[in-house]
């Protein structure tokens, strides 16, 4: 080995080194599931930070609000998230401080968050995360979401990772327009206790969110009511033999 | 050769607390053909006067498409009109890029008022030459706005700029009350009344004019010359029958191009007002 080769660890320091992207996340959120609802938006997510696939965290939240008029649910990575929001921050701050009666809504704000995440991931380093906005202005209701390529698109419910497997079936059949609010919130329990019974990185601790015309209410953490004493759940494998 | 030892330099204060550079550019939205505007509660009609630079010679382009929403009219120097035209349509395209959603006009014209600011504020700069009657509609309905180049703006019912624009002001200060509940076609029509009062007896034909508009469910466009002539022909046709019913001080300037125009636009000429009271 020359001398040059056992400098290494210096190769980050100095300018020749490659540039280095984010390859993988570190700690991630699971699922958000988000519906319209009679008078504006219901969103869920639940509290967990996994480190790889270590429950390591179990107080984050990834509901937020954005102004007056927005909500947005993050999974996928926490850091990113956090990043995002910040910007967010500053956007609005600039929004407002015009003070003259126009203010982002929904679809702006969907709109640039489409624009950032597309733009990070033609710089191949995106942010690494799927995005659920939904909020209400002028009393258009508006869902919607964008993933860490950029890919986005508006309906009456969306859901992000496993959520799109688990819940998106029970929301396509279970969703109607004139959903009350408490028939929301117990369709939103229903999927997010699919999601706590299959998905090995769900936490039962969650947040339900509601946008209306009259502001966003983010609920405090609570959990659902699990039975776990289902014989399906006591031998799950004794239907599939595995060849261990 | 200078008029007067503070003027060589737009960031230079007179004692008296002017700065001429600046109050110059005010004159040079003076120089230029009139241009009007004048709004309702859903539409802005801009209008302008045509005049060639000489017999040979085609005349300049003065109201300018800034997007779907927003449209301008200019007087004073055109160059620099363009180059302000140019800068507002990248900021609305820009806008509706990021947001998918039209830049609200208020904040163009505050975009485009800081940047004429800034050349009032450097000493290796001059001020622009020209005057903008910004239209436009947003959420909170149609506005109509006036941008000079000391940086100021104001939002107005309906204004006129440019050589005698007075006699069209003269014209909107009396009827401008109306306005707001007026239907698109009887703002079209106060336009080229308010443009004719600034020909001083000239005929009003639709080569010496330019109309645009734009409203609820119409995007910004400029008319076309057939359309003008028709809308001109029509309202001299109404006029006739509208002597009688029509307020009597109206009537007298509505008496054919060859009788030139009563003194209403001549006796209140723009001498002797600050320029920066504008």
């Amino acid at each position: 080995m020359s001398p040059a080769d056992s400098n290494q660890a210096n190769d980050l320091l100095c300018p020749e080194a490659p540039i280095q992207r984010t390859q993988y996340p570190y700690v991630t959120g699971t699922s958000v599931v988000a519906i319209k609802y009679k008078d504006g938006i219901l969103m869920v997510a639940d509290l967990g930070g996994s480190y790889g696939s270590t429950l390591r965290y179990k107080s984050v939240e990834r509901i937020k609000s954005i102004g007056k008029h927005s909500l947005l649910g993050a999974s996928g990575e926490i850091s990113d998230f956090q990043e995002l929001l910040r910007n967010l921050d500053e956007l609005i701050l600039y929004d407002n401080m015009w003070d003259d009666g126009n203010a982002l809504g929904p679809k702006e704000i969907h709109s640039y968050l489409t624009r950032v995440m597309y733009n990070r991931r033609n710089k191949f380093n995106p942010l690494w995360n799927s995005l659920v906005l939904g909020g209400v202005k002028n009393g258009q209701k508006y869902l919607g979401t964008v993933n860490m390529i950029g890919v986005t698109f508006e309906d009456d419910h969306v859901t992000t990772g496993f959520g799109n497997h688990l819940a998106r079936p029970i929301l396509r059949d279970e969703w109607h327009e004139n959903l009350t609010f408490e028939e929301g919130v117990k369709l939103l329990e229903k999927c997010m206790r699919v999601l706590l019974y299959r998905d090995r990185s769900a936490v039962n601790k969650l947040q339900i969110a509601k946008i209306t015309e009259e502001g966003v209410t983010i609920s405090q953490p609570y959990s659902l009511k699990t039975f776990w004493n289902y014989s399906a759940f006591e031998n799950p494998t004794s239907g599939a033999e595995g060849s261990w | 050769m200078f008029r007067n030892q503070y003027d060589t330099d737009v960031t230079t204060w007179s004692p008296a607390g002017r700065l001429f550079q600046v109050e110059y550019a005010m004159e040079a939205v003076k120089q230029g053909s009139a241009a009007i505007g004048l709004r309702s509660k859903t539409h802005v009609v801009l209008a302008c006067v045509n005049k060639a630079n000489s017999e040979l010679s085609s005349h300049q382009k003065k109201i300018f498409k800034v997007d779907d929403h927003i449209g301008v009219a200019i007087s004073g120097l055109t160059a620099d009109g363009r180059v302000l035209s140019r800068y507002m349509r990248s900021e609305c395209i820009n806008y509706s890029y990021t947001y998918e959603s039209p830049l609200p006009v208020g904040r163009l014209v505050v975009q485009l008022a800081d940047k004429a600011q800034v050349c009032t504020q450097r000493s290796w700069k001059r001020p622009y030459g020209v005057g903008l009657l910004v239209g436009g509609l947003d959420e909170s309905g149609a506005h109509l706005y006036y941008n000079c180049p000391s940086g100021n703006y104001f939002e107005y019912q309906a204004f006129a700029i440019g050589s005698r624009s007075q006699a069209a002001k003269t014209y909107l200060e009396r009827r401008f009350e109306n306005f707001k509940d007026s239907s698109r076609d009887e703002l079209i029509k106060d336009a080229l009344i308010a443009t004719r009062e600034t020909l001083q007896g000239e005929k009003l034909t639709s080569s010496i004019c330019t109309i645009a508009i734009l409203g609820v469910g119409e995007p910004f466009h400029i008319l076309d010359r057939e359309t003008v002539q028709k809308l001109i022909d029509e309202f001299e046709i109404v006029k006739d029958d509208d002597v009688p019913v029509a307020d009597q001080d109206v009537a007298p300037e509505q008496g054919d191009s060859a009788a030139p125009e009563p003194a209403a636009g001549t006796d209140t000429p723009d001498q002797g007002v600050a320029p920066m009271d504008i």
